[in-house]
Formats: C-alpha cells, structure tokens, sequence
C-alpha cells in the first residue's frame, strides 16, 4: 500500500490550499453577518411575520445565503468554489436590488432586513463585503494540479 | 442592563478590537496581551448577561424587544469565545486581527442591545 500522507496534493484533482492569510478574516466576518442575518430573520419570523412577509422572508433566505458562503469559501475543491461564486454574486445582486427597492418602494421594504436601503444597519458591511469576497476569490482560484 | 456599563463595555471593547488590530497588522501571532484584552471583553458580556437576567427582579425591565436582546446577548457571547479559541489554533498574525474585528464586533452589538433594553418604547 503506497503511504501517502494525506496532507499531500492528489494528482489530477483541482484543489485549492486551505484558506489562509487575510482570507480568514473575511470567513469570519462572513460569520458574524451570517450569525446576525440569522439571528435578526428569528426573531422577525417568530414575531412580526405578517407585519411585512416578503421584507421577513428575504431576511431568512439571505441569512441562508451568508451561511453558506461562509462555509463555501472554508472548504475545498472546485465544485465549493463554484458555490462560492454563486452565492457571493447573489448577495451581491440582493443588496443592490433590495437596497434600490427600498428606496423606490419603501412601502415592500421598510422593515428592517440585512440588505435593506444598501445594508446601513450593518454599517454597509453586506454591500462591501460581496465584492471584497470577489477579489479574494478571483485571486485564489482552485489550483488544478498536474 | 445598566447604562453607564454598557457605556464602559463599549469603550473597552473598541479600544481592545483597535489594539489588536493594529497588533496584527504589524505581524505578530497572537500574544497574552491581545489574547488577555478579548477574555477581558468576554468578562464583561459574562456580567452584562448576568445583571441582565437579574435586573428585572429590581424593576428594571426592558423597554424593548426581550427575545430580540437575547438573540444578541447569546451571540455576543460566543464571538469573542470562538475568536479566541481559533486564535489558540491558528498561531498566524491573521488570528490577531480576528480577534480585533471580534471586539470592534461587541462594540456594535452592545451598543444595539443597550438601544434595544433603553431607548425603546420610551
């Protein structure tokens, strides 16, 4: 039996290194908006759900998509990298789309969710965020190994 | 909650999330001191929570949403508890910074939950 260790790159696989240097901070601030969109979209559905159903239900799904970006941009291999890019690029289209709906449209959109008038109770964390995850994606692609 | 120690539990956890910040970004891994400054803002979410729980029994409720600071109290404590567990594995300087970002994090979330216990419903 041949003893590789499994630390060693497979050949013929895509893979990528494990997240390493300044991409760490952004996973975890990618947590601690996933916790607080989590967190905030709880207590709306549990409370105040018909005060505003499409703003509350749009809370939970971004809460969902924060999660697992989060967790797309921890783990390895090309199909997760792939899952990265898409979910990255529709919290970016939901924060301009929602944040431009509640501006036109306030009457859909007043209640406060992450993405709400372009994320300002998260201090425009949820519209920076995406495209700093961009970068960092686009500069660590998946290494395909020879 | 009480007013003037929230106020006290803001400032030291922004001047802790600033130290370690600037810990990190000159490079070192994370050390006793930026280490010793997120347990010191731990402990004191450890008492804000306790005298939470205990204050309504001395007639000061929350003016606000009790399920929405909850939601937050329990969160806030587990930031600076799980930044500083990873700073204990992963001995790079990027560690540090995380536990800066942790601490300028409960800054924020204090603050919300002093609005959410004080200034609502006023």
């Amino acid at each position: 039996m041949p003893s590789t260790s499994a630390s060693e790159p497979g050949p013929a696989s895509a893979r990528r290194p494990r997240i390493a240097g300044i991409g760490r901070v952004l996973v975890v601030i990618y947590a601690i908006l996933a916790l607080g969109a989590f967190g905030r979209s709880l207590v709306q559905i549990l409370q105040q759900f018909d005060e505003a159903p499409l703003a509350y239900t749009l809370s939970a799904v971004s809460a969902a998509v924060y999660i697992v970006a989060t967790v797309a941009l921890v783990a390895r291999g090309a199909v997760w990298y792939r899952v990265a890019w898409v979910t990255i690029s529709f919290e970016m289209l939901g924060v301009l789309v929602v944040g431009t709906l509640s501006v036109v449209a306030p009457e859909l959109f007043a209640h406060a969710s992450v993405w709400s008038y372009y994320g300002v109770g998260y201090l425009f964390i949820p519209l920076v965020l995406p495209v700093l995850g961009m970068l960092w994606l686009s500069k660590n692609r998946p290494v395909v190994a020879r | 909650m009480i007013e003037w120690f929230s106020y006290v539990q803001i400032a030291i956890a922004v001047l802790a999330g600033v130290f370690c910040l600037v810990v990190g970004f000159t490079g070192r891994t994370p050390n006793d001191f930026t280490l010793g400054s997120t347990a010191l803002v731990e402990v004191l979410l450890v008492i804000q929570f306790v005298v939470a729980l205990l204050s309504p029994a001395f007639g000061n409720t929350a003016s606000g949403d009790v399920l929405e600071f909850y939601v937050y109290a329990v969160s806030a404590l587990l930031l600076p508890a799980a930044a500083v567990f990873w700073a204990l594995i992963d001995r790079t300087k990027w560690s540090t910074v995380i536990l800066g970002v942790a601490c300028l994090a409960i800054a924020v979330m204090v603050y919300r939950m002093n609005a959410i216990w004080l200034v609502q419903g006023v």
